[in-house]
Order: structure tokens, then sequence, then C-alpha cells
């Protein structure tokens, strides 16, 4: 069936390894391989091992496309040099490793924090959470929070988690708050 | 040069060489990259982690394994054996992980329902399965320590007899039992009316208590004690199910001993875990962003809304406890009212079981009475919960809370009134009608069987009414909203998934089933094919008639609530057991208890049987001299560890108000640095 044709074409050893890099198992691996060679056109399935999708194909994917964090997850996990935020497979393995169940808590809260800190400068200001709290609500101008509202929920959300009162949100402070909400594991899951 | 910093190169150097990007400005190509170079740097630091829990691309991971590989090449022999060791012991335990996913059962369906619904719904359907397994696993608890020895007996396998021991020191009045177990010509719907109401032909079954009259089975040589297998088999499963639901209420439940939030009402819970990632339909996507919208706008209007509550006048607080008092005495007097109504219809039904089987179906109906009369209570009781409360001016989110607690105190407490009125007729000694045998014998020849059969009628009318809601008001509904444009018709709407109310209704009839089980051994079999059906039609309801909840109740959302309540069931299961084993005598015409006074008699009786040490340990254990010590230290471990706790609390205060006072310390001395090098 298809999951022999797939296993075929990813070698034993390469298998292996990503087997012992990543969070998945030797089936989510396959099943990543299937869906991802899916993505490529036709002549290059071959060699999906070492190609590299583009950013359009990738949100093409039901995990991602109702997914209002797709342009950060694939900035965050794309290795490519171009800037382009294209995808090869190792890099899917990895946003899928991150994303899987079996991922530990820190890793998870370090790509979180990755993915929220829309500026990439490494801590989460009141610009990063205020376009954070827009992805949540919504496109569109009536879903947005009104600024007076906006104004008290940043207020509210830096006085739990900002422990050294400087204004932003660095990764230990994201990290220690993270791992007291009960809602974080269950919900930060992407299984294909 | 906040980078610079010591603190900054230490959390650097913890990580493994991962921490702290510089930003754009400095080109490097990429944040991962400039990670991997600050890893080469420090190659020389063992890297305690492995490689695939380290936060970088699959490149720099070969890296650091490889460079992990290359340390190991100097440490001794041992050391090696055993890293590879480990390394292949970890290897064989995720092949093991992933053959057992294929055994998962529904795996496909609950993903797909998570896509489409949500985390929260998900919950409820996983928290199905796991009761399946649960009773599964009970039903073989049971199955193989009690009634499979008794077959094997019965039809001689393995050379195997049954010892009768004669019944001494007991009247013959009281070991009287027929069973009207379909003598001659009946009707056949008499064998339906008897699959019904448990009585007749399935009377006399495995199903229940009466059938395992024995005292002991001998299986070539061995002796086995039918009886003390059975109670403890019972005590078995309760143990199994406590702790097995304490182990999966502890792995998904955050202890926030620090601070007093609560946790589920954090902003931060809210905003960094409000998207459920595994979201794949658009529509319901959209939802979600709806209904995010709405909770954090509540969430900001309520606390404006405390602001105004903290400010409220001596007058005002008056007249809203005084209003309090008086709902919350409305609840008692509606709780009181179902009480009463459940005990009357049951001493009703069990009195006109005598009074002749006229007519057949009035006797069936009149049996299932107690049934109808607790899910009419458990349906109107929630509805009014839900009215009153409005008056009450409490927090949405506290709101929400009482009111799941006083529907899971009138659901557990109506099956705890229809037993504790069972037990008064069983007990009815008025005209001294039970003074040879302890109990009203000729009512009740065989008091288990009877619990035994109103615990079955109950599952068996919770299961019809679970089927006929679907069927008589969900479908229906559904196709008046998609076809009749009537108005009133549109402003009720689709049906929403509530899972709180189903939740409730599960764990419903789980308390049934762990409460009935000691009276009926096959319970758990007839519990586990009905929540397979229930897991398909809750499904379907789902999928076809339901839109997702465009407001979520997040605490009620969550596992571990639906734990939590499972476990006040399960305890709650506890007390009526308790009572039946231990304080009630057991019935001397049936049963495997017949010639012990209470059916935990069999345990003191055994004891008695072990060496004179062995027994003396054991009274030891029991009595006051050992009980009360042992009471005083736990108490006194308990107190040691609270204390620990506040002082941990004190120290944390203290920790963060410093760390406060040392960042503005650093953005000062920043500040001077920036100006003595202008």
């Amino acid at each position: 069936g298809a999951m022999g044709g797939s296993a075929s074409l990813i070698p034993r050893d390469l298998l292996s390894e990503y087997q012992e890099l990543t969070f998945l198992s030797k089936q989510e691996i396959l099943l990543a391989y299937k869906r991802f060679s899916e993505l490529l056109p036709k002549e290059e399935r071959e060699s999906a091992c070492f190609a590299r999708v583009p950013k359009s194909n990738i949100l093409t994917l039901p995990e991602l496309r109702a997914n209002p964090f797709q342009h950060r997850i694939c900035h965050v996990f794309s290795t490519s040099e171009h800037g382009d935020d294209s995808m090869s497979f190792e890099d899917f393995l990895d946003m899928l490793s991150v994303f899987s169940d079996s991922a530990t808590s820190d890793i998870k809260s370090y790509y979180a924090f990755r993915i929220f800190d829309f500026d990439d400068d490494g801590t989460l200001d009141r610009k990063d959470l205020e376009q954070l709290v827009n992805c949540l609500t919504g496109q569109g101008e009536e879903s947005r929070l009104s600024s007076a509202e906006m104004e008290q929920l940043i207020h509210n959300i830096l006085e739990e988690s900002d422990i050294d009162k400087d204004g932003t949100i660095n990764l230990s402070e994201f990290q220690h708050v993270v791992s007291r909400s009960p809602d974080f594991a269950s919900s930060f899951k992407i299984v294909l | 040069f906040l980078q610079e910093l010591p603190s900054c190169q230490s959390a650097r150097r913890r990580r493994g060489g991962t921490q702290e990007r510089r930003p754009a400005l400095l080109g490097t190509a990429g944040s991962r990259g400039a990670a991997a170079r600050a890893l080469q740097q420090e190659r020389a630091e063992p890297a305690a982690c492995p490689a695939r829990e380290q936060p970088l691309s699959m490149a720099e991971k070969r890296i650091l394994r490889d460079s992990q590989q290359a340390d190991t090449e100097h440490l001794s022999r041992w050391k090696k054996w055993r890293r590879t060791s480990s390394k292949s012991w970890k290897k064989a335990l995720s092949e093991v992980k992933g053959l057992s996913s294929y055994l998962m059962l529904w795996q496909h369906d609950i993903h797909s329902i998570e896509g489409k619904f949500g985390t929260g719904i998900q919950s409820y359907f996983s928290f199905l399965r796991f009761l399946v397994l649960l009773n599964f696993i009970i039903f073989i608890l049971m199955f193989s320590f009690v009634t499979l020895p008794f077959i094997i007996s019965k039809y001689g396998i393995f050379n195997s007899t049954i010892a009768y021991v004669s019944p001494k020191n007991i009247e013959d009045n009281c070991t009287i039992y027929e069973p009207s177990g379909n003598k001659g010509l009946v009707y056949f719907y008499t064998y339906l009316k008897d699959l019904f109401s448990g009585t007749g032909f399935l009377e006399v079954t495995s199903l229940f208590y009466g059938y395992y009259t024995i005292d002991a089975v001998w299986i070539s040589i061995v002796r086995y004690n039918l009886p003390l297998a059975y109670l403890l088999a019972t005590f078995a499963y309760l143990a199994l199910s406590f702790l097995w639901i304490i182990k999966r209420s502890v792995k998904g439940f955050m202890q926030n001993l620090v601070h007093d939030a609560d946790p589920f009402q954090s902003y931060c819970n809210k905003v960094f875990a409000g998207w459920d990632f595994c979201i794949t339909d658009p529509n319901a996507a959209w939802l979600k962003h709806r209904s995010l919208q709405y909770e954090l706008q509540t969430d900001l209007q309520e606390e404006k809304l405390k602001q105004k509550r903290a400010e409220r006048t001596m007058k005002e607080k008056l007249r809203i406890y005084s209003l309090r008092i008086f709902i919350n005495i409305i609840v008692l007097a509606i709780l009181s009212g179902c009480f009463y109504s459940i005990f009357t219809v049951t001493v009703f039904s069990q009195n006109s079981n005598d009074t002749g089987n006229a007519n057949s179906l009035v006797n069936l109906v009149v049996q299932y009475l107690p049934s109808m009369v607790i899910t009419l209570a458990n349906f109107i009781g929630p509805l009014i919960f839900s009215f009153l409360i409005r008056f009450e001016d409490y927090t949405p989110a506290f709101e929400i809370r009482l009111t799941l607690m006083r529907c899971v105190f009138v659901r557990l407490a109506n099956i705890g009134v229809l037993l504790f009125s069972l037990w008064s007729q069983i007990s009815n000694c008025g005209t001294d009608k039970c003074k040879p045998c302890g109990y009203n014998y000729k009512l009740y020849p065989c008091w288990e069987s009877d619990v035994g059969q109103e615990m079955y009628k109950l599952m068996i009318f919770d299961f019809l009414v679970i089927l006929a809601v679907p069927l008589f008001v969900d479908f229906p509904r559904k196709l008046l909203v998609t076809h009749c444009s009537c108005k009133l018709i549109q402003w009720f709407g689709q049906q929403e998934f509530g899972i709180s109310d189903n939740v409730l209704e599960i764990i419903y009839g789980q308390t049934i089933c762990w409460i009935g089980t000691f009276f009926s051994p096959l319970l758990p079999a007839i519990a586990t094919i009905k929540y397979f059906i229930i897991f398909y039609v809750k499904k379907i309801i789902l999928i076809h008639t339901c839109k997702p909840a465009a407001r979520p109740i997040r605490a009620s959302g969550s596992n571990f609530f639906f734990l939590v309540v499972l476990l006040i069931g399960l305890i709650l299961a506890f007390v009526p057991l308790g009572v039946s084993i231990a304080r009630i005598p057991s019935s001397k015409a049936c049963g495997p208890f017949r010639n012990f006074n209470t059916s935990w008699e069999v345990v003191p009786d055994t004891i008695l049987e072990f060496p004179t040490v062995v027994q003396q340990i054991l009274f030891g254990m029991a009595s006051e001299a050992f009980a009360v010590p042992f009471f005083m230290i736990i108490c006194i471990i308990m107190f040691y560890f609270i204390a620990l706790a506040r002082a941990h609390k004190r120290v944390v205060e203290q920790l963060r108000e410093q760390l406060v006072l040392e960042s503005r310390d650093k953005m000062f001395l920043i500040r001077k640095i920036t100006e003595a090098q202008r």
C-alpha cells in the first residue's frame, strides 16, 4: 500500500536517525513523508527528502490553513537561507516533532515564545502582545478589541507574567507562566 | 549591552548554546545559524540533554549528537556500555508505544472530532473511551474471580466440585427462597418483561447475586474460597478505579501552590494557551475566534464589575446576602422535594411488587417508576438551578461552578436516596417481621438480588433515555431549524453540545455501575456495551445536529474537572457499599454469604484460620491502641508539610520583589554607562 511504498523511499538509516532526533514515532514520520511529498509537483516526489516546498504550498495543509499563526510557524521552522520561509522535509519534521504529544513542555514553550515574538527581538513587548491578541480574535475590524480593552488586557498579562517588571516578557518568564497554564500542553498540539 | 550581561551568558550556556538570538541588525543569517555558532563555541561543555530535546534545527541536532558521541569516546567502557544499552532500551520502548497506538480504540474518530470541534469536546470523548476501558477491566476482574470458578465447578471441568456447607444456627424460615423463574407455560412477552425488570428467568442467572449460592469450590485439590473471593474482588475493583482515576488526574493537573490566582481564569492561560492548534476546519476556526473574543471581553468587563462590587455599600451587601440565603433555602426545598418523591415512589413500587401480576405492562411501568422519577429530577433540577443562579449575582465563573456542583449533588444524592429507601424497606422491622433473620425475610428473601435488580433497571432506563433523546428531541429540532423559518424556532436555534450535561450523565451511569457490581457481578459488561454504543450515538448527534458552542465553558472543558467529579461519584459509591457489606445482615437464603452474619464477616473468619502470630498482628492493627497514635502521626506530618509550603511561599514572594529591584538597578546602571560613554 501507500505506507509500504513510502517506507522504501526513506533510507532505513535516515529513518532511524529521524526517530532519534525527533519526538515522532516511525509511523508518524512515514505519514509526514507521505503528506510532504503530496505538496511537491510529481517530478520532485522521488527526492522529497532534499526538496524545498514554498510557503504557499505548506499553507494548504489542513492543519495549518485555519491557523492564525501559520506565517509565524513557517518563519520560525524554516532554515531557508533566502529568507523566503520555504520548508524542507527536515524542517517539516522539526515542526511536527515540537507539536507532537511526546514533546517536552520546555521545547514547546521555547517554540511558542519564538512564534509569538512577532518582531524577532527575543522578548515579548507590548506590540507583540497586541499582535498576538489580534491573531486570536480574528482578522477584520469588528473582531478586534477596543484600544481601552487591549490596554487593560495587556496590563493584566504583564502583571501576571512580567516578574522583573521591565515591561517585556523574556523567555524565562514566558516558560514560567506557561508551565503553570493547564491548557497549554493540550492546545499546543498538531497531529497529522 | 543586555546580551553581554553575565546572566544572559549563563542562561545561554545552560541551554547548550541555543539562547538569545542576536537582533537581525547584526546581519546573522537566521537565528538558528547564530545558535549553531554559539554551540560550536561551547563545545567544550558536555551537553547533558539528548539532542532531540534541544530547540535546534535538524542539521544542528546532528552536529550536537555527533559531538556528544565524540565525547563518549573518552569515557570508560562501562559508561559507554551503559549509554548504548539505555539508548536501545529507549528505542524498544518507543517501538512498543508505536504499536500500542494501533490498539487505541477510536483513535481516528477522536482525532477528527478534535479537528472540527476543538479540544473541549474531544476531552469528553476521550473520557468516554476511558470509561469503556475501565468497565471492561472491572468486568474481567469480577468474571475471572467470581463467575468463572462457579461455571468451572458447575460443569465439572478440571475435576472440580462444589462444596455446600450446611447452614448452622439459622431458622428454616430464613432459607426459603423461590424465585418465580417461569415455571410452566408462560406467554412470550413475559420473557420481554423479565428482560427489562430483571425478574423471572433473569433472576436465576449469573447476572445477580442470588445465583452464587455456594460456599466453596474444589478445583482438583485446591479449595477456592468463593465468598472471600467475591468480597475481595469487590474491594479490588473499587481500589483499581480509585487509583486509576487519581493517576489520570495527576497527569493533567498543574498545582498552583504559590499564587492564589485561579489557573483557569488567568489571562495568560487564555492568551498563550488560547488557540487550539489542532483545529483544521475553517468554520470551527471562525467560531473559535468569536468565542475567544467574547471570552476576553467578558472577562475584562467582569473585572471592572468586580471593582464596583468591592465598593458596595453595607445596605446593598445586606440585600444581596439575604437574597442568596433565600435562594439557597429554595434550592434546599427543591432538593428535599425531589428526595421525598423518590422515597415515596420507591416504597410504593416495592410494595406493589407482590400485589398481583394482573396487568403486566402496568406492573412494568410501576417497577420503572423510581428510575423515571430520578431521571425527571435529574432533568428538571439543573434547569431550575441555572434559572435561579442569575438572581444570586455572583461572578460568571463562580456561577458556572456553583451550578455544576449543585447538579452533581442532585444526581448523586438521588441514587443515595433510592438506596436509602430500599434499605428502609428491607430493614423494616415494624411488627416483628425480621426477628429471626435480621431483615424482612418475607418480602425480601434474597435482598441483594433485589437491590441488584433496581440498579439493573436504573442502568437500562438510563440507556433508553440516552438513546431516545436524540431520536425524539435532537433530530426533530435540527429538521425544524433547517426547514422551518418561523422566528420562534430560529431563535431557539440549533443544539449546542453541552459538555457538562453530557459528562454528568455518564458519571451518573458509572456510579450506578460501581454500586451495582457488588449485587450484580455481570453489570460492568452491560455498562461497557452501553458506553460503547453511546460513543457512536453521541458522535452522530455531534456531527449532524450540533453546532460548536459559541461560548465554551472553560472550567468544565478540562479533563481534570471530569475526573474530579468521577472521583466524587466513586467516593459516594463507597458509602452504600460499605453499609451493605458491613451493617445489613446478608440474606440467609441465597448468595455466598449465607453462613455469615454480614458479608464482611467472611474476612474475620478467614483471619481466624491464620497462625496466631499473624492474627495478633492483624487484630492489633485494627484496635484503637494502634489507630489513635497512627492518626496523630499523620496529622503531625500534614502540619509539617503545610508549614513547609507556607515558608516556601514567603520565600518566593521575597525573591520576586528582589527580582524587580535588581531589574531596576540593571536599567539604572546601563543608563549611567551609556551616559558616561557619550
